[in-house]
């Protein structure tokens, strides 16, 4: 049995979340919203971000990370035009616009005629000799672990990645009882907010800017790593190897989006490195090359929470405009939400960020 | 420097420090924020309008100190853990420093406790003379320290567990 719907948004982080809220909000009675995430409860990565966020109080700065999720997963839930669907993973989108998900060992089909998609992000991994031990994992499923289900996951740790989720992963293992013996950075600066280095700099954990890992070793699981000097040309240094003695080490080096649905239904993508990989060519509206498919959140590009959110907002009031719910809010909220990404893309950390959007215009353009 | 490993230098924090004046005169507090980043609960947490992040939310903060009167609400609120109030007119030869922590145990009033550098390091064991919560969801704790008053600029962290009594 196909299942025919107004509006279907896969993924339920803080992009997703928002952009039901949003489109429910335009909605008329009777509109159905559905809301697939694959996890068994909503949030996405919010769910173990226990620091407290940057941003305007408008993106709720200054809270941790698991409250935002929390309210925005509670407002979904008491929202009666959205339906929402946990442990529903996303399969499958063809080309006459069929969705299918899996579901309870079910496999269910739907014909939405609007797609939100907001998968989010995929760790990156790192290429060295003994990387397959017992012992390496990525800083999410560290964090996971940690924060999750209350698992001390380590004793001493290697921190491979000074950007903000290896700086932040850092300092919540200091606070489960881990000791970070070290965080490790290829680049000559730090690429993380500052006053998070700050933070593990004052509990005595050494940032090391400039280094790398050479190899892991170990018998039957990690036992230890052996670091290494980068020169100016991220070329190892022979003769500055030095080993740290560790149980645990953590990779941080970076995410990329999870845009495998968007392949499947054949939405144009780009290779843009601002935005860390492959991403979806959009227009203002946050729609793809595909009519009906919109995007929002890191699976256009990794960012950070605050933009997800009101990029969330952002599709899921052009998703209603194009359904023809209350046209005027929609173009409103619309402008809105633009206003504010340019705000929190403004700085020099946004910097990048714009640049990334800005080659993602140009190959929009070139192609029309 | 900073950029490299995390630790603020004299220069840095030469930008930041209000006046000696100032200082004499009780809490005060003082945002080591030194890079434009998003962000701005700080000036939006102050019950006196005292910090400013303006144009945008992407500049760093600026304190007048002449408003501020060292309530510690935006010690509270700031997500980088980047503010700190020091009082220069504790006692005579001593000041207090007002830390964010966030570990646990948390120590309680009239413990003792190693205080840290910005660099980790540890300067000796300083009496608590204030530990609590800031409300609701927050849940950072706001813990206050006895220093000589030579250390008061560089007493930044405490270190978590085995405090002593007495
Ligand atoms: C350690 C760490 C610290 C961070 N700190 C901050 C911070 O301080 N401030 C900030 O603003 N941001 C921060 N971020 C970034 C922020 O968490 C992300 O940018 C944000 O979560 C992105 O939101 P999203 O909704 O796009 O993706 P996600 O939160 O990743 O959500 C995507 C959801 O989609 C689901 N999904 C994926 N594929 C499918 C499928 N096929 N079917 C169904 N469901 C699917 C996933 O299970 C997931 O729940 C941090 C990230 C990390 C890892
Ligand atoms: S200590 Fe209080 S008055 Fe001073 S800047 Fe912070 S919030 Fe404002
Ligand atoms: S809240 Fe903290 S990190 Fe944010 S701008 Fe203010 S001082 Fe800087």
């Amino acid at each position: 049995m196909i299942r025919d719907i107004d509006l279907m948004i896969v993924g339920g982080g803080p992009a997703g979340l928002m952009a039901a809220l949003a489109a429910a909000e335009a909605a008329p009675e009777g509109a159905k919203i559905l809301l697939c995430e694959r996890d068994e409860a909503l949030g996405g990565q919010l769910v173990k971000q226990t620091h407290k966020f940057f941003g305007s109080e408008k993106q709720h700065a200054g809270e941790r990370g698991i409250f935002i999720g929390r309210g925005l997963s509670d407002a979904v839930h008491a929202e009666a035009k959205i339906e929402v669907m946990t442990d529903a993973t996303v399969l499958g989108l063809y080309e006459d616009g069929i969705v299918t998900v899996l579901n309870d060992d079910k496999h269910l089909k739907f014909r939405p005629r609007k797609l939100i998609v907001a998968t989010g992000a995929s760790e990156k991994f790192l290429a060295f000799p003994g990387n397959d031990l017992p012992g390496i994992y990525g800083a999410g499923a560290v964090q996971t672990l940690m924060n999750v289900s209350g698992v001390k996951p380590a004793e001493r740790v290697v921190m491979v990645g000074a950007g903000n989720i290896g700086l932040i992963v850092s300092y919540q293992l200091l606070q489960a009882g881990v000791d970070v013996a070290c965080v490790v950075e290829a680049a000559p600066k730090i690429g993380g907010y500052l006053v998070h280095a700050s933070k593990l700099a004052r509990s005595g954990v050494p940032i090391r800017t400039g280094w790398t890992v050479k190899e892991a070793f170990g018998d039957q699981e990690l036992e230890g790593v052996v670091l290494i000097r980068l020169d100016e040309n991220f070329q190892p240094i022979e003769g500055t190897e030095e080993t740290v003695y560790c149980d645990t080490l953590c990779l941080a080096v970076g995410l990329s989006p999870l845009a495998e649905l968007l392949y499947q239904a054949d939405c144009a993508m780009t290779y843009v490195r601002e935005l860390s990989g492959a991403v979806p060519v959009v227009d203002e509206d946050l729609m793809t090359s595909v009519s009906g498919i919109y995007v929002c959140g890191d699976v256009s590009g990794i960012e950070e929470a605050s933009s997800a959110m009101v990029e969330g907002r952002l599709a899921g009031f052009a998703a209603a405009k194009a359904l023809g719910w209350n046209a005027d809010l929609a173009q409103a909220e619309i402008e809105k939400a633009r206003e504010e990404l340019n705000e929190l893309r403004s700085g020099p950390t946004g910097a990048r960020i714009r640049a990334g959007i800005a080659k993602v215009q140009e190959r929009r353009e070139g192609s029309c | 420097m900073l950029s490299q490993n995390g630790i603020p230098t004299a220069e840095d924090l030469q930008q930041v420090m209000p006046s000696e004046e100032r200082l004499n005169k009780g809490p005060v507090a003082i945002a080591e924020c030194f890079q434009c980043i998003p962000c701005n609960p700080c000036s939006t947490a102050c019950p006196v309008h005292a910090i400013t992040v303006q144009p945008d939310i992407n500049q760093t903060p600026v304190i007048d100190w002449d408003r501020c009167i060292g309530c510690r609400q935006c010690v509270a609120a700031c997500p980088g853990l980047a503010i700190f109030v020091v009082d220069m007119a504790y006692r005579p030869d001593m000041a207090t420093v007002t830390i964010p922590f966030e570990f646990l145990p948390v120590p309680e009033k009239g413990m003792k406790a190693q205080g840290l550098s910005r660099a980790g390091a540890p300067l000796g064991w300083f009496e608590v003379v204030e530990a609590r919560q800031a409300r609701g969801n927050n849940l950072t704790w706001l813990v206050t320290l006895a220093v000589p008053k030579d250390l008061a600029m560089e007493v930044r962290n405490i270190k978590a567990g085995g405090y002593r009594n007495e």
